[in-house]
C-alpha cells in the first residue's frame, strides 16, 4: 500500500524523520519496500493561465500563447493539443529547473521566441505517463508556486502489508501503530454527522446474513457528479496510486484509504426496487465496470436488485448501474462481507481489486455507519445535494463485542524468553487499544473491534513482542538434554557416495523434476508419468521416473558447448504411477560422454566405453553383497550393451549405452553412457564379518581357452566355481583375444585361478585335479578346449 | 726401475684411468699377483740381510699409496658416474600430472551440506519428505486454510484439487511431528516448486527447514540459534543480524532474518536494494494451531521452526549473480565449486 507522509501526519505526528519513520514501521511487522517523493524535483514551476492561443506560422503543431503568471504576459510556444484559453496550466519559467537537471532558457521554435514552458504531469515526475499539458483547477491561483499549491513536498510510502494486518490498509491504521509506537496522540478530524434533508431511503435486504452481516445504504438526490474533484483529493489520491475518475467515485475511494471501509455508489435511477444481498444463481451473468462479463455460481455473493445482480459484492461493481455522468440520485453503499465470503473469489474470478483486497483480509465490523458519515460530508462539500437518512441492516451473524483473552505472565517469559514486568505488559496492550482487566497472574485482554486478527493468547504475545521491540530481545542458546542419535553403519551416507562419484570425476548436476514429455517417452517409454495441471510449459509438464531425461539434457547442454569430456550425475526424487499407487523413490544416476581423461601429454586419450561406466557404477556398489550384471534389454539402451544391476537377486538399475535411436530423437552427437540405481539399495551396506585368514601358500594356475564367443565371462565363472571344490579362492580374467589365429565365432578366454586350503599346503596332485575337472567341465558345457 | 719412478708411473696411470675396468686392470697390474709391486716384493730375497727390512718397508709403503690413489679414484668415477646418470634421468617437472582429475558438488549441494554440519553440531537429525505432496501437509496443517491470502504468495504446482508440488519444506515439519514425539530436532533440506519463472525466480529451488520442540525453547533462543548460525555459515563473527516482526500462518510470533549486505558491508549497494540489509529467512515460534494439528499439547511443549532458501545463501556466499545458473548445469559453472 502507497501512502502519503503529509497525510499520514495530519492524523498523527510524532517528532520523527521520515527515515526513522520507515526504519520504525518496519521494525514494527510493517515492512517499508521503499520511498519515493511525491513530486521529481524542480524549481520555478508556477500557476499561470493561457490568456490567448494562436497558430503558429510556420508548424502545424505548435501553438504561440500569451500566458499570465501573475507578474507579466510571457509568450510561450506549446505543442501539446489540449492548449486552450482560460487554462489553468503549470508554467516553467526562464531559469527553472525540472527533473533530469533540465534547464529552461530563453528559446526561439521554428523562428517563434518562447520565455519558458506549459509543463506535463509527467515532465515533473507527477506521473509515469500523460497526454499533453497539466490542467489546473479554475480557481488556481495564478503565480503560486506549483509546489507550494500542491503541496508537493512530500513522501510517499510504499508498506508491503503482511496478510494478518488487513487493518493497517488505511491511513488511519497506519496512524493507530505510529501512535502506539511513538506514544502520541491520532487525532481524526470529526464533524457531527450531518442530519438528512431528505426522507428518501432505498429497501435494503439481506438473503445472505453469514456473509455479509452488515449494510449500511444511503439515498442522495440533486448530487452533481461531475463537480471537479478538488486538487488535494486527486493528489493524495494520485500518492495512494489511485487515479481520479470524478467526484463520486473519487471519494469513496478517498474514504477507503482514509478509513478502509470500502464503498460503491450505484446510480439509484437504475436500481429495481430494492438491494438484495444474496447468493448469485448458477445461470446469471453479470457485466463489470471495466466491461468483463463474467458467468456467476451459487457461491458467489452478489449485491441484486429485484431484476439483476448489480455488483460482485466486496469486489467490483457492474458496468449498468454505477455512477455516471448523467446520475442525479445515488445509493451509497457501505457493508461488511465476511472474510470466507470473499476469499478466494476475487482470484477465482482472475480479478484483484483494492476492495477485494481489503475484505479478503478482513474489514472493521464497526466502521460502516461511520465511512458513511464521512463519505456524506465529502459528497455534499464537492458534489452538493440533498441526502437521507442512513438505513442500516445488521444481521444475527455481525461479529459482536469480542471475547477477552486470557493472557498468563507465566507464558510470556516461556515462549518469548524475556521478563516483562506487568506494567509494561499493561502498558503495550493499551495503547494497542486493547481493554485489559488484571489479575493475580493473569489478565484478560479484548482487543478492539479492527484488530480482528487477535484472537488467542499466542497472538497476544506476539503483540507484546512486537512492540516491546525485537531488537530488545537477548539472544540466547536453547538448553536439552544431550542425546545421541542412532547411526546406522549398514547404510551409506549419501554423502559419501557423491563424494565417490566426484572423486571419479563427476561433476554433480541439479536438474528440473518435471521433464519434456517426449524426452520422457524416449527414455522411460511405458511408465505412466504424473501429469501437471498447471505447468509453465509443455517442457516442463510431467514429472520424471527417470533422472535420465534431465541429465541428458545436460549433457547435450555441454556437448553443445565445445566439451569433449561430461561427466554428469544427480541424486533425487523419481515419481512412479503404480498399481499401488503414487511411489517417490530416491535414484541416483549418471551419464558419460567424450573422452576417457582429460586431454593431456602422457598418454593417448580415448573415447569412453561401457567399462568405464560400469567401474564407476562397482565403486558405487563397493563389495560384500552379491552384485549381478545381467545382459538384459531396456528400450532407452544399446540392445548389446545393457545389463541390468541385480544386487542379491534383486533388480536396482540399469547401466549401458544410450540406444541410437534415443541419441537421435535426443539429438545427441556423442555416445552416452548411462547409468542410473535405487538409492535405497546403494546405501544399504554389510557390515564387515570377519573370516580367519589361511596360514598356507596361495598357488595360482592360469589357463587360457578357447569358446564360443557368446558364452559369457560370468557363466564362465559360474561354471568354474561349481566345477571346484572349496580350495578355489578367486578366477581373475586377465585377456579376452579374437582375431588372427582363433577361428570366427570363438574367443580366447585367459584366466588365473587362485588356490589355497586352510588346513594344508597344497600338493601338485591337488591342483592339477582341480584343473582337471575345471578343463572337463568348460568342455562339457561349452564345448571349450584348451587353448596351446 | 727404482721404487720411486714405479709408485709415480702407477699414480700417473691411476689418474688417466676414466672408468672403473680400466683403473680395476691398473689395479692388477701394480697390485695383482703378477703386478710389478708384487713383483718388486719377491726380489727382497736376492739383498743383503741389512738392507731387507728397510727396503720391504719402502715397499710396503709405495704399495698403500697406490691402493689409496685406487680408491680414491674408484670413489671419483662412481660419483662421476651417478652424476651423469641423474643428468640424464632429467624430467620436466612442470608437466601436469598424468591421470583422472577429479569432479566436484553442485554449489546448492555444497550449501546445504554446509547448512546440514552446522546444525547437526547442535544435535539437529536431517529429515526428507515426499515433493508431491497433499493440500493438508502443505497448508492445511500449517494453519493455512483454503482461501487464505497467504495461498496466494505460494504460486503452486497442482495435480489435482488435493495433490500439488509442496511449495516449501514445511511440511516435512508436520511429517515429523505427526510420527515422532517431542523432543524433536530436524533440519529438512530439499527441493520446493513455485509456478513462477522469470530472472529471480525458477520454478524449482531449495530449502532448508529446521525445527526444534522441548520443554524449554522460547524466541530467543530462536533469535540466538540463528544469529550463531548466519556466523558461521558466513565464517564471520562480527556479522550484524536484525530480526523483524513478519507473518507466518505457521508461526507466532514470527520474524524475518537480515543480515547486514555481505556485498557492501552495510553500505548501501544494488544487491542489497541500497538498505544495507539482506532478508535471508523466515521464522518463529511453532502456532499453537499447527501442534493441535499433530497433537502435541503446547502446554508441556513450545518449539522453533525457520526455513532458508539455500540457492540465495549459495549466491551471497559464493558471488554467483544469476539464479538460473544452478540450473543449467554448465560444466564451466560447476567446475567452479569444484
Amino acid at each position: 500500500m502507497k501512502i502519503s507522509e503529509q497525510w499520514l501526519r495530519t492524523w498523527v505526528n510524532p517528532s520523527i524523520s521520515t527515515e526513522e519513520m520507515v526504519e520504525q514501521l518496519t521494525m514494527a511487522g510493517l515492512e517499508v519496500d521503499g520511498t519515493e517523493p511525491a513530486a521529481g524535483e524542480f524549481t520555478d514551476v508556477v500557476v499561470a493561465r493561457v490568456e490567448s492561443v494562436e497558430k503558429h506560422p510556420d508548424a502545424d503543431k505548435l501553438s504561440v500563447c500569451q500566458v499570465a503568471d501573475g507578474n507579466e504576459t510571457l509568450q510561450i510556444v506549446c505543442g501539446a493539443s489540449n492548449v486552450r484559453a482560460g487554462l489553468s496550466v503549470a508554467l516553467a519559467r526562464v531559469g527553472a529547473v525540472l527533473p533530469g537537471n533540465f534547464k529552461i532558457k530563453p528559446a526561439k521554435l521554428r523562428g517563434v521566441a518562447s520565455a519558458g514552458m506549459l509543463c506535463s504531469a509527467k515532465e515533473l515526475g507527477l506521473a509515469e505517463q500523460s497526454d499533453g499539458i497539466m490542467e489546473l483547477p479554475a480557481d488556481a491561483p495564478v503565480g503560486t508556486n506549483l509546489r507550494d499549491y500542491l503541496e508537493l513536498d512530500d513522501t510517499i510510502i510504499e508498506i508491503d502489508l503482511t496478510p494478518n494486518r488487513g487493518d493497517c490498509l488505511s491511513v488511519a491504521g497506519i496512524a493507530r501503530e505510529l501512535g502506539t509506537l511513538n506514544q502520541c496522540d491520532v487525532t481524526e478530524e470529526v464533524h457531527d454527522p450531518y442530519k438528512q434533508s431528505i426522507k428518501d431511503t432505498f429497501e435494503v435486504s439481506i438473503e445472505a446474513p453469514e456473509a455479509c452481516s452488515q449494510y449500511a445504504g444511503r439515498v442522495f438526490r440533486g448530487v452533481d457528479v461531475t463537480a471537479p474533484t478538488p486538487v488535494w483529493m486527486v493528489e493524495r489520491l494520485r500518492r495512494s496510486g489511485i487515479r481520479s475518475l470524478g467526484a463520486v467515485v473519487d471519494i469513496t475511494n478517498y474514504v477507503m484509504i482514509e478509513h478502509g471501509q470500502p464503498m460503491h455508489a450505484f446510480d439509484l435511477d437504475q436500481l429495481d426496487g430494492r438491494i438484495n444481498v444474496r447468493y448469485a444463481n448458477q445461470s446469471e451473468k453479470i457485466t463489470l465496470l471495466d466491461g468483463k462479463s463474467i458467468d456467476l455460481d451459487e457461491k458467489t455473493l452478489v449485491i441484486a436488485d429485484n431484476s439483476r445482480p448489480l455488483a460482485l459484492a466486496g469486489i467490483m461493481g457492474g458496468e449498468n448501474s454505477g455512477v455516471n455522468d448523467q446520475t442525479r440520485s445515488i445509493f451509497l453503499e457501505s457493508a461488511y462481507f465476511a472474510q470466507e465470503a470473499i476469499a478466494g473469489k476475487a482470484r477465482g474470478y482472475g480479478l484483484h481489486t483494492d476492495s477485494s483486497h481489503r475484505f479478503e483480509r478482513g474489514v472493521d465490523p464497526q466502521l460502516q455507519a461511520h465511512a458513511i458519515h464521512r463519505a456524506t460530508e465529502l459528497i455534499l462539500e464537492i458534489c452538493g445535494g440533498e441526502v437521507g437518512p442512513v438505513t442500516e441492516v445488521t444481521t444475527q451473524a455481525h461479529p459482536q463485542d469480542r471475547r477477552p483473552i486470557d493472557l498468563r505472565h507465566e507464558r510470556i517469559s516461556r515462549v518469548l524468553g524475556i521478563q516483562l514486568e506487568p506494567d509494561e505488559i499493561i502498558d503495550i496492550l493499551t495503547r494497542l487499544g486493547m481493554e485489559v482487566k488484571s489479575f493475580k497472574d493473569h489478565w484478560m485482554v479484548k482487543p478492539p473491534s479492527f484488530r480482528f486478527d487477535i484472537e488467542i493468547e499466542a497472538d497476544l504475545l506476539e503483540e507484546l513482542v512486537r512492540i516491546h521491540g525485537y531488537n530488545n530481545i537477548p539472544r540466547t542458546q536453547p538448553h536439552y538434554h544431550a542425546a545421541m542419535r542412532e547411526m546406522s553403519e549398514s547404510r551409506q551416507p549419501l554423502t559419501q557416495l557423491r563424494k565417490s562419484l566426484v572423486d571419479r570425476g563427476y561433476f554433480e548436476a541439479i536438474t528440473y523434476s518435471f521433464v519434456d514429455p517426449s524426452w520422457q517417452a524416449a527414455l522411460d517409454p511405458g511408465k505412466e508419468a504424473v501429469k501437471l495441471a498447471n505447468p509453465l510449459s509443455s517442457e516442463m509438464s510431467v514429472m520424471r521416473t527417470s533422472i535420465w531425461p534431465g541429465l541428458l539434457q545436460a549433457v547435450r547442454y555441454n556437448l553443445n558447448r565445445q566439451q569433449n569430456r561430461v561427466r554428469l550425475f544427480e541424486t533425487g526424487q523419481v515419481f512412479l504411477q503404480g498399481e499401488v499407487g503414487l511411489q517417490q523413490v530416491d535414484r541416483i544416476a549418471g551419464a558419460i560422454s567424450g573422452l576417457v581423461k582429460d586431454e593431456q601429454w602422457a598418454e593417448n586419450s580415448r573415447e569412453v566405453d561401457f567399462y568405464d561406466l560400469k567401474a564407476d557404477v562397482e565403486s558405487l556398489l563397493g563389495t560384500g553383497a552379491e552384485i549381478e550384471y545381467r545382459a538384459q534389454a531396456h528400450p532407452a539402451l544399446h540392445p548389446g550393451q545393457s545389463a541390468a544391476v541385480l544386487k542379491n537377486g534383486e533388480a536396482i538399475g540399469w547401466l549401458g549405452a544410450l540406444h541410437p535411436h534415443a541419441m537421435s530423437e535426443l539429438d545427441l552427437g556423442n555416445t552416452v553412457y548411462i547409468f542410473e540405481l535405487d538409492l535405497d539399495a546403494v546405501r544399504q551396506l554389510h557390515l564387515p564379518a570377519f573370516r580367519p585368514l589361511s596360514k598356507f601358500p596361495e598357488v595360482r594356475r592360469d589357463l587360457a581357452i578357447l569358446i564360443n564367443e557368446d558364452v559369457s565371462a560370468k557363466s564362465i565363472e559360474d561354471c568354474i566355481r561349481d566345477s571346484t571344490s572349496k580350495i578355489l579362492q578367486e578366477v581373475r580374467v586377465f585377456d579376452i583375444y579374437t582375431g588372427k589365429g582363433v577361428d570366427k565365432g570363438l574367443k580366447s578366454v585367459a584366466f588365473g585361478l587362485i588356490l589355497q586350503d586352510f588346513s594344508r599346503t597344497l600338493t601338485d596332485q591337488d591342483i592339477d585335479s582341480e584343473i582337471e575337472s575345471v578343463v572337463d567341465a568348460l568342455k562339457q558345457n561349452f564345448a571349450a578346449t584348451l587353448r596351446e | 726401475m727404482d721404487l720411486q719412478a714405479l709408485t709415480a708411473k702407477a699414480r700417473s696411470d691411476i689418474e688417466a684411468a676414466d672408468n672403473l675396468d680400466a683403473l680395476d686392470q691398473i689395479r692388477v697390474s701394480y697390485l695383482g699377483k703378477k703386478g710389478e709391486l708384487t713383483s718388486l716384493l719377491k726380489t727382497l730375497g736376492t739383498l743383503p740381510a741389512e738392507e731387507r727390512k728397510s727396503a720391504g718397508q719402502d715397499i710396503n709403503r709405495a704399495k698403500q699409496e697406490v691402493q689409496q690413489a685406487l680408491e680414491a679414484r674408484k670413489e671419483s668415477l662412481k660419483a662421476a658416474a651417478l652424476q651423469a646418470k641423474l643428468a640424464s634421468e632429467r624430467i620436466d617437472v612442470t608437466l601436469p600430472g598424468r591421470g583422472q582429475s577429479t569432479g566436484g558438488l553442485h554449489p546448492v549441494t555444497r550449501t546445504m551440506q554446509r547448512i546440514e554440519e552446522l546444525f547437526s553440531q547442535l544435535g539437529f537429525a536431517v529429515e526428507q519428505g515426499p515433493e508431491i505432496e497433499d493440500d493438508y501437509h502443505n497448508f492445511e496443517a500449517l494453519n493455512i486454510p483454503a482461501h487464505h491470502p497467504a495461498r496466494a504468495m505460494h504460486d503452486t504446482f497442482y495435480f489435482d484439487a488435493q495433490t500439488l508440488l509442496r511449495t516449501h519444506t514445511s511440511p516435512v515439519q508436520v511429517r515429523h511431528m505427526e510420527t515422532d514425539k517431542p523432543p524433536l530436532r530436524i533440519i529438512a533440506p530439499g527441493r520446493v516448486y513455485r509456478c513462477d519463472s522469470d530472472l529471480t525466480h525458477t520454478p524449482m529451488f531449495h530449502q532448508v527447514e529446521g525445527l526444534l520442540v522441548d520443554r524449554e525453547v522460547s524466541f530467543s533462543d530462536l533469535m540466538g540459534t540463528l544469529a550463531d548460525f548466519l556466523k558461521h555459515f558466513f565464517e564471520d563473527d562480527d556479522l550484524q543480524t536484525r530480526f523483524r516482526p513478519s507473518y507466518f500462518p505457521f508461526t507466532e510470533p514470527s520474524s524475518e532474518v537480515d543480515i547486514q549486505c555481505v556485498m557492501c558491508g552495510g553500505e548501501g549497494c544494488r544487491v542489497c536494494g541500497h538498505t544495507g540489509w539482506l532478508e535471508i529467512l523466515g521464522c518463529g515460534m511453532v502456532h499453537p494451531n499447527v501442534f493441535k494439528a499433530v497433537g502435541i499439547d503446547n502446554e508441556e511443549y513450545t518449539g522453533y521452526a525457520f526455513g532458508m532458501g539455500v540457492e540465495r545463501l549459495a549466491m551471497l556466499r559464493y558471488g554467483v549473480n544469476d539464479l538460473r545458473l544452478f540450473f543449467e548445469n554448465d560444466l564451466k559453472f560447476l567446475q567452479q565449486f569444484a
